[in-house]
């Protein structure tokens, strides 16, 4: 075989050649393509090399923490996992779901739907299967790194608001910024994926509230895997907000209204700052912290009693009654109101329909009108003032228009004018219309705000604030100022009443609570207790009406009340709004029971009162502040600051051994070094020491508001 | 022939085997920084035993006879496509392919021995040719003795392998003696046949489509087939100059690299030593292959010549292929760099090669 091969012959060296420079080419082409990388675009590739390995990874700024007006923890944050699952990170996502599910105590169905509903995403797309994930479901999460490398965690602040809805419309909540939001101009400096404000103190302050996100830059390798970090650029935390709520206040508001549908707002007269603000019925802001569920959402807002509103400044109604202290107001100023005297026979009716009074009151002047409340006399007032006089004292004191609160979604009001009507209804004032105008009713709409602003304006002898929730002189200037622009309203304002005038209305007011016959809340005063107000009974439809139909509680009139205490310059006005309460002498006892708290608490500070009876712990919900017994110690040992799921003692005092709730992860008290030993405080635990019932937990409003004084006696 | 052939190993090619060594020295170093901090630390040191081994090979491939090679040239033929077919039915299953038999704790790769025996059965095949012009007939022989191997290759599936093939029936034909119109009607025909494979769908798989489309355009799918080719020229382009230093490279150490040790050591080696070390490596190339070049040029025979020419078609093909790869002009086909490239198989073959052209090279003034 061997000889076969053919060896005389020679490969060509033209060939050879050939091959040689052919070789040579490739080599300088080669040479070029890494010519061309290396050094003529080495730039954007060492951006591309550093873009690989650092990942800017963001820094939440945390939130700023909400105070009440003696810096007591009303909103907190606290650390929470959330837990991702990557369907492309896995290896069979259907094979290990069970798995998750058992680990993570999640339901199977439910899981394998979530993952369906993601089905169309990119698998690279991180896809939230649990929030608020537990120490142990952590664990399990780290330990089967390995078998289910799909799992991945992220650690977020979140908001921690006060359980059962506690001033829930006050402070609003936050939620992930909406596609309409980012095309808003006044949210320009959101970025998608950015937890905003939504409603309160949250959307309004949220500027302040939100901080800085900073950022780390975090060296990966291609599988995402952290091997360190480069630089780190802070996040500046949000500003703390001290709201000018009282929780004590607040929490009797809350205890006072219970689960009524309706709201109370009670202020300073002196200043606008609100004291305490509850609207019914409430929702919790925690459900939106954690991505609210959506038929949780759905019965939010297709409940007709429209928890989500804020009806303190947003529920426009008919003021009823309550419109009688301008009445009277108008009616004195023109010298109208001191020369009459009237005879109440049940109504009157000058011009062919008859309007009724709720009773025979007889003898009627101004100084029984207010407490009798007489609608005749009111009636005829109204009469001889005419509609434009009425408006005019109207849009002084600010009905029909925004008091300027810097709260979002304010209502402005009504304030009907022929003006009004001709431009609406295209038809003249009718006199008759005025009537129905003298006693609040008609076209006239209020808000429990705006109630609280006039009539504690009114009994400070004119003088009217602009109602506000955070302490003005505490925020940057500049910022005050486009807040300022951002809820324009009636604001400060100044409208003189004379002093014989004031006497008179603030005197009546007094009367009105006070024992005698056809006072309206005559049952309501509080002994020992300088402390007036106004009811307002608005009806919904007309007698005649109501007699057709059974209807049951929709048809009851709304009820109002207005209280201040003192009567004048009072340092608190409360405005209650109970829809469909039927009679308004309930609403006045639960203004009495605000203004009641509000004395005795300042009674109780200056040393005039004695500790109140250790009563039942209340489950008052996640954030929780004692109150400092010793007055002017606030500042010489800070206060016990608790949050997570607890109890208090009638004093607001944290009942010890109680069980933590399972429900909700507990969130130990904060700042550790800020709580003192509760051995150093006497007084505290004396009055544990009385307390012989364990706690019965409260789940909603209405066990809150079972809890009211009258039982805890009982126990 | 009875003449008694004088040979000595000073006329073994030193110089060349000075430049494979500084290059496989070059690779040591590289597959030691692309896996010291991974769980392949040990690749470094494997690599110094392979290249030892590879050198043994060598010097007892070069004391063979190469006309005794070619000799028996065709029963290895024989030998390997059987054992081709043998793989396909009962190999070992790795990454979806049937690429190893094994023998006992042996592996057995015999795609890579294919290599050598077809440079053989080429040379042979031609040499036995005469270098006269060739006829249809011939050419469709040399066609069917690459073709055979190389589809037994492809279904296996392994395009790299299949595709080192092909440049030694190129090499062959070329200097075989092909003449311009016949090459002109080939490469015609070789052109529909492609485009008509291509569109058929059915002799390459869809992953392997999509590796050869994606250097294209290798951002269209940063996360897919583009992303070993864009990860690769981000290593080689920010590597700069002069480097970013060994065990230095960002792309290498960050797992960014894919296989920084094998297919894509010449990314890690440009990333780590830049554009001065890569330029550095295709001088070695280039020196190597001249070398080989010159050898065939002072072969003693036409066979001689020929086995030299197939060795240095290969290796300008597996060079041009995987540094085109690296700096994305060629697309992502898994051939190793020879010499470089981490791994038993690659670098037995190419000491192997070595060991046959030296052995011509010896036997360059007996006759």
């Amino acid at each position: 075989m061997a000889l076969s091969i053919n060896r005389g012959e020679k490969l060509s060296t033209i060939k050879l050649t050939f091959v040689q420079y052919g070789i040579l080419l490739m080599m300088l082409g080669l040479a070029a393509g890494l010519w061309r990388l290396q050094v003529l675009n080495v730039e954007s590739y060492r951006v591309l090399a550093e873009q690989n390995r650092i990942r800017k990874e963001p820094i939440l700024a945390p939130r700023g923490k909400l105070f009440d007006r003696e810096s007591r923890l009303v909103v907190d944050n606290y650390p929470s996992v959330t837990c991702f699952l990557v369907r492309e990170q896995s290896r069979n996502v259907d094979a290990d779901l069970p798995i998750i599910a058992h680990g993570l105590d999640l339901d199977l169905d439910q899981l394998r739907a979530t993952l369906h509903h993601y089905r169309s995403q990119p698998g690279y797309q991180p896809i939230p299967i649990k929030q608020d994930v537990t120490a142990d479901e952590q664990a399990f999460i780290a330990a089967h790194r390995n078998e289910l490398p799909e799992l991945e965690t992220i650690d977020e602040e979140r908001r921690l608001y006060p359980r059962d809805g506690f001033a829930a419309h006050l402070i609003g909540y936050v939620g992930e910024v909406s596609e309409d939001d980012l095309n808003n101009p006044r949210f320009a400096y959101y970025e998608p994926g950015d937890v905003v404000g939504k409603a309160g103190v949250e959307e309004t302050y949220d500027e302040l509230l939100r901080g800085q996100d900073g950022s780390r830059e975090v060296v990966v390798d291609s599988r995402g895997r952290e091997v360190g970090y480069f630089g780190i650029e802070h996040a500046q935390p949000g500003q703390d907000l001290r709201l000018t709520i009282d929780n004590d206040l607040q929490r009797a508001a809350e205890l006072a209204l219970g689960d009524r549908n309706g709201a109370i707002v009670a202020m300073d007269p002196r200043n606008g700052e609100i004291l305490a603000m509850v609207s019914r019925p409430s929702f919790d802001p925690n459900a939106f912290a954690v991505k609210i569920d959506r038929t949780e959402w759905n019965k939010l807002i297709t409940d007709p009693d429209h928890p989500l509103l804020n009806k303190a400044i947003q529920a426009q109604l008919a003021p009823g009654s309550t419109f009688k202290i301008l009445m009277s107001v108008a009616g004195l100023q023109e010298g109208i109101a001191q020369n009459m005297h009237i005879v109440c026979n049940g109504g009157w009716g000058p011009y062919g329909y008859y309007h009724h009074c709720d009773e025979h009151h007889g003898a009627v002047d101004i100084y029984n009108a207010i407490p009798y409340s007489c609608d005749t006399f009111y009636y005829m007032l109204g009469d001889k003032l005419g509609i434009d006089r009425i408006v005019k004292y109207a849009d002084e004191f600010g009905y029909g228009q925004k008091t300027g609160i810097d709260l979002p979604g304010e209502q402005a009001g009504l304030m009907p004018s022929p003006d009004w009507l001709i431009k609406n209804f295209h038809h003249r004032w009718y006199p008759d219309e005025t009537l129905d105008v003298s006693i609040g009713q008609g076209a006239v709409e209020a808000t429990p705000i705006q109630l609280a602003r006039i009539i504690g304006g009114i009994a400070s002898g004119g003088h009217m604030v602009r109602p506000h929730v955070v302490f003005p002189n505490e925020l940057p200037a500049d910022f005050y100022k486009s807040l300022q622009d951002s809820f324009p309203g009636t604001g400060d304002a100044y409208v003189p009443i004379d002093p014989a005038n004031w006497d008179i209305i603030t005197n009546g007011m007094f009367e009105v609570v006070q024992p005698g016959l056809y006072h309206t809340a005559g049952a309501d005063g509080l002994p020992g207790i300088d402390f007036g107000g106004k009811t307002g009974t608005a009806q919904q439809m007309s007698h005649e009406a109501l007699e057709k139909t059974n209807k049951g509680r929709a048809t009851f009139p709304n009820v109002w009340f207005v209280g201040v205490t003192p009567r004048r310059n009072p340092e608190l006005v409360v405005a209650v709004l109970w829809q469909d309460g039927e009679f308004s002498y309930y609403p006045a006892r639960i203004g009495a029971k605000v203004v009641e708290a509000f004395v005795n608490k300042k009674r109780r500070l200056a040393g005039n009162l004695p500790p109140e009876k250790a009563a039942a712990p209340v489950d008052v919900g996640a954030v929780w502040t004692e109150p400092d017994s010793k007055p002017g110690a606030k500042s010489a040992s800070a206060p016990r600051i608790h949050s997570g799921h607890f109890y208090v003692d009638g004093n607001g005092v944290v009942a010890e051994n109680v069980p933590a709730a399972k429900a909700r992860p507990q969130h130990e008290a904060r700042p550790a070094s800020a709580q003192p030993d509760t051995n150093s405080r006497p007084g505290s635990n004396a009055r544990r020491g009385t307390n012989p019932r364990p706690a019965t937990p409260v789940r909603n409003a209405s066990e809150l508001a079972a809890l009211t004084p009258e039982r805890r006696k009982e126990q | 022939m009875a003449v008694r052939r004088f040979l000595s190993f000073r006329d073994f090619d030193w110089a060349l085997l000075g430049l494979v060594l500084l290059l496989c020295a070059m690779s040591v170093l590289e597959v030691h920084s692309a896996t010291v901090h991974t769980k392949f630390a040990s690749f470094g040191t494997r690599q110094i035993f392979w290249i030892g081994a590879g050198m043994v090979g060598m010097f007892v491939l070069a004391k063979i006879d190469y006309h005794r090679l070619l000799d028996i040239s065709p029963w290895l033929y024989g030998f390997f496509v059987l054992s081709l077919v043998a793989v396909k039915v009962a190999g070992h299953k790795a990454l979806g392919a049937r690429r190893w038999i094994s023998f006992g704790s042996f592996q057995f790769q015999p795609s890579e021995w294919v290599k050598l025996v077809l440079i053989l059965a080429v040379a042979r095949y031609f040499a036995n040719l005469g270098g006269r012009n060739l006829t249809w007939r011939e050419i469709f022989k040399a066609f069917i003795l690459v073709g055979v191997p190389m589809i037994l290759v492809l279904i296996q599936p392994d395009l790299g392998t299949t595709l080192t093939y092909a440049p030694i029936l190129v090499a062959g034909l070329f200097l075989g003696g092909i003449n311009l119109k016949q090459a002109a009607i080939l490469i015609v025909c070789g052109a529909i046949l492609i485009g008509g494979a291509w569109s058929s769908g059915k002799i390459l798989k869809p992953y392997q489509k999509a590796r050869l489309t994606s250097f294209i355009n290798p951002s269209n799918d940063p996360h897919g087939s583009g992303y070993q080719v864009l990860q690769s020229e981000i290593a080689v382009g920010s590597g700069g100059v002069w480097g970013k230093g060994l065990e230095k490279g960002t792309q290498t150490q960050g797992y960014f690299l894919p296989i920084p040790y094998t297919d894509f050591i010449f990314a890690a080696f440009s990333e780590e030593h830049g554009f001065v070390g890569a330029f550095f490596i295709l001088l070695l190339y280039f020196l190597i292959l001249m070398r080989l070049i010159q050898n065939a040029q002072t072969a003693a025979d036409l066979p001689g010549s020929l086995i030299i020419m197939g060795i240095v078609a290969v290796l300008t093909f597996q060079i041009a292929v995987n540094v085109g790869m690296v700096i994305g002009l060629m697309p992502v086909t898994g051939i190793p760099l020879p010499l470089m490239s981490y791994g038993g198989s690659s670098v037995l073959f190419t000491f192997l090669a070595l060991g046959v052209a030296m052995n011509v090279r010896m036997r360059r003034f007996v006759n």
